[in-house]
């Protein structure tokens, strides 16, 4: 390039100088100052950037920047900037009894948003993202109580659980009639006739709902009670009502009388802290079957 | 590089010369010029970049120029005067009269409350800005450029200031090419210290638009403003000073879109400032006494070259960087008045007109064409959309969200239950009560979690919006009746002291027949 500066005869602009197949060449079209300037400062801005932020990799870790800056500790520090927020919202539940809670619009607001989302945490493996419950683990939103349905039951069991050995925990069992050889087969298929007639379900053999009938005042009205609405202490579940945690069909009720059931949950309250526990059973209350 | 620019080659002498009887032959070259016209030494500057070329425009007079000072005084009035202005709307919501609220996620407009989910009223609003763009473009060319956009009167008055303390073009280009002086030093200064000034106070106006102005305003003067106030006014007062002060036309030239899409608007009717070469040409100075027979009006002295902020000739024709400010026409009309011929050698004209006047009369401006006509309609369109929804606009929004997750529950009695999530929108400015009612099934019973009596009237404060859950029972032999796994039901909100009221269709999910 040096002392050569070709003119393009068309245009009159400067070319770069080089030729390509004899007669092509390129022209020198400059890029405008403030264009350059710009590309400057953004370049002192990157050196400064390396300087003050977090930016090279190294062998054993990164350039940690002059301001000491990490996303992971502003986060710590946010989060608990935000757990000193709820803070007077926490002390305020504590202090309060699960009932009067309640009554106090701002603190059930956020007891019910904390309750979300400790459920959808700690709950909704087994009860389900909308506490619609599966086969065997028990739908929070309908009003079908097994433990109690008011809001100091339901913290009881969340807090302490169901046949999880805790000293405290829900341990009522229901008795193997089957396994155990308590009952013999065909009578187990009339009580489990019985026990479906009983809250009207459908094709029901009436004959062995009869025979069945003897039986269940025998065998598990001490529990479930004499008209099967079960028993809360117990947790004997109400037979005559249309919620089946086990299925209503012939086959689930004799699985359930020849096997019994033990369905278990852990205890809350060795996890979570008590007031985590209360805004849990507050949400829970609130689904819709809360009594 | 300077002393290789054109424009600031000067000599003293050169006022000498004349083009007329007392006017004056500016020793000017346009910076910029269109490609078949450029010489081999105005871009040959080489090295790896271009220089900024100066331009120093010369203060014009006449009608174009009063008409920019005017739009200047106005919008500038209005841009720095309307978060001061107060309007009371009572109940602890804030008095500015246009304040873009983005705590509470609502624009506030006078008597108008515009909330964040109706943001198309502003898109509306901005539609219709755009086609009234269109249309002045198509009738009068770049008028919005060359008066009203921000940039043009920001860097008029970036100009002016630097006239000011520097004076005009040619006590500005001594200056520039003098020693570096102690009255240089401090005029150049002092004109840098104004740009940065008018640049803060441009700052400080705009983050007025999204706090309560005098609460603001005290905040900023006793540092103790939000950091994101100091950090806008900071941004805004460098993009002011650097956009107006200092890049001015190149903005227009290099990184505004607006010149290359308007071409799509402009016809060979639409007004645009222009030279008239069949009356001008052929161009050269006139002397006392010279005939004006078998030449042109145009005396060659390049007044309208000196007064252009863009750097062009308008006499080359139709260009890109011209934005039709009309300055050239004043400059021009003046000349003509001192030589004796009529004005109007550079004037507002059609692309018609310029090309008719070689063959016969002018034609009349004609505004009535298939796209003016095509622009006002679009206008009136989007105008009635918007006028529609602005008037059947409710004073309540309502929105039901079914639950999804379960679909519906099932009861001990047999009978299903569904959920759904109300949000009732209480636009007004005070505290309103409301009633929800649920049709559509027989036997239906509503509760609302958290109100033991779901009949009782629920508040809602004012400007706010409340959330319910709203649960909906249907007994077990109702349920059985339901036609299909999915009946059509209506929420209904009405005002309890009022007449609002809103209703939003959703549906009951049940197992189904």
């Amino acid at each position: 390039m040096a002392g050569h500066k070709h003119i393009d005869e068309v245009t009159g602009v400067e070319t770069t100088g080089h030729v390509w197949d004899n007669d092509l060449r390129e022209l020198n079209k400059p890029l405008p100052r403030w264009w350059l300037y710009v590309f400057y400062a953004c370049c002192v801005w990157a050196f400064g950037y390396w300087m003050v932020y977090p930016a090279w990799p190294t062998l054993s870790g990164y350039t940690q920047g002059y301001l000491g800056y990490s996303q992971r500790a502003q986060v710590m520090s946010d989060v608990k900037e935000a757990k000193a927020a709820q803070d007077t919202y926490r002390q305020a539940i504590a202090n309060a009894a699960i009932t009067d809670v309640k009554g106090k619009e701002d603190l059930f607001q956020f007891a019910l948003a904390g309750g979300a989302a400790a459920f959808g945490d700690n709950c909704s493996g087994c009860h389900g993202r909308g506490a619609q419950g599966a086969v065997g683990y028990p739908n929070l939103n309908d009003d079908d109580w097994i433990w109690g349905g008011s809001l100091e039951q339901i913290e009881k069991s969340i807090a302490y659980g169901i046949r999880n050995g805790h000293e405290q925990a829900h341990a009522t069992p229901m008795p193997r009639f089957g396994l155990d050889g308590i009952l013999e087969p065909a009578v187990i298929s009339d009580v489990a006739n019985y026990v479906r007639s009983i809250s009207g379900t459908e094709q029901v053999d009436t004959a062995a709902a009869e025979r069945g009938k003897a039986t269940f005042a025998e065998q598990c009205a001490a529990c479930h009670g004499e008209d099967a609405k079960g028993n809360e202490e117990m947790g004997a579940p109400n037979l005559s009502d249309a919620i089946w945690l086990y299925g209503s069909s012939q086959e689930a009720v004799t699985q359930s009388i020849v096997t019994g059931r033990g369905g278990a949950m852990p205890a809350w309250s060795t996890r979570l802290d008590p007031v985590t526990v209360k805004m849990l059973a507050l949400y829970v209350h609130s689904l819709g079957g809360g009594k | 590089m300077n002393s290789m620019d054109p424009s600031t080659k000067f000599t003293p002498d050169d006022f000498l010369v004349e083009a007329a009887p007392g006017v004056v032959r500016h020793d000017v070259n346009p910076v910029r010029q269109p490609k078949a016209k450029k010489t081999a030494a105005a871009d040959a500057s080489a090295g790896s970049w271009a220089a900024k070329p100066n331009i120093y425009p010369k203060l014009a007079h006449g009608t174009f120029r009063n008409a920019k000072w005017i739009v200047m005084l106005v919008t500038l009035g209005i841009y720095y005067v309307l978060p001061w202005i107060r309007f009371d709307r009572g109940g602890g919501l804030p008095d500015q009269f246009f304040l873009i609220d983005f705590a509470n996620q609502r624009l506030l407009l006078g008597p108008l409350e515009i909330w964040a989910q109706e943001f198309y009223y502003v898109t509306g609003l901005l539609i219709i800005s755009a086609l009234g763009l269109f249309l002045v473009t198509s009738v009068a060319g770049r008028v919005w450029c060359g008066y009203a956009c921000p940039q043009t009167v920001w860097t008029d008055l970036m100009i002016a200031v630097e006239r000011f303390w520097q004076g005009d073009r040619n006590a500005h280009m001594r200056l520039d090419q003098s020693p570096w002086t102690f009255e240089k030093i401090w005029k150049k200064t002092a004109t840098h210290v104004t740009w940065l000034l008018i640049g803060l106070l441009t700052g400080g106006a705009l983050v007025f638009y999204f706090r309560d102005a005098p609460t603001l305003a005290q905040e900023l003067l006793t540092g103790t403003a939000p950091t994101v106030a100091y950090v806008f006014v900071g941004i805004f007062t460098l993009s002011t000073y650097v956009l107006g002060g200092i890049a001015r036309e190149q903005v227009c030239i290099y990184m505004c879109p607006w010149p290359r899409i308007q071409g799509a608007m402009l016809d060979h009717d639409s007004l645009w400032i222009a030279y008239r070469d069949v009356r001008g040409e052929p161009r050269a100075p006139h002397k006392k006494g010279q005939t004006w027979d078998g030449r042109g009006d145009c005396v060659d002295c390049k007044a309208c070259v000196v007064v252009c902020p863009m750097g062009i000739d308008i006499r080359n024709g139709p260009q890109l960087e011209c934005i039709q400010c009309g300055l050239c026409i004043d400059a021009c009309n003046d000349i003509m008045d001192k030589v004796g011929r009529p004005r109007g050698l550079i004037a507002y004209t059609t692309e018609r007109n310029l090309a008719t006047a070689t063959t016969g009369p002018r034609d009349g401006l004609r505004l009535i064409r298939p796209r003016t006509i095509l622009y006002t309609v679009a206008i009136a369109i989007a105008g009635a959309l918007m006028l529609w929804a602005m008037l059947s606009r409710s004073s309540i929004d309502v929105s039901v969200l079914p639950d999804r997750n379960p679909l519906f529950v099932k009861l001990s009695d047999g009978g299903i239950r569904n959920g759904y999530t109300v949000k009732l929108v209480n636009k007004h400015q005070v505290p309103r009560r409301f009633k929800i009612e649920l049709t559509g099934i027989d036997g239906l019973t509503t509760t609302i979690v958290g109100h033991d009596d779901a009949g009782a009237p629920i508040e809602v404060g004012p400007s706010n919006v409340k959330a319910l859950k709203v649960f909906a029972a249907v007994p077990r032999d109702k349920a059985k009746t339901l036609a299909s796994d999915s009946t059509p039901l209506t929420l209904t909100v009405t005002e309890v002291d009022g007449n609002a009221s809103s209703s939003r269709d959703t549906s009951f999910r049940s197992p189904g027949p």
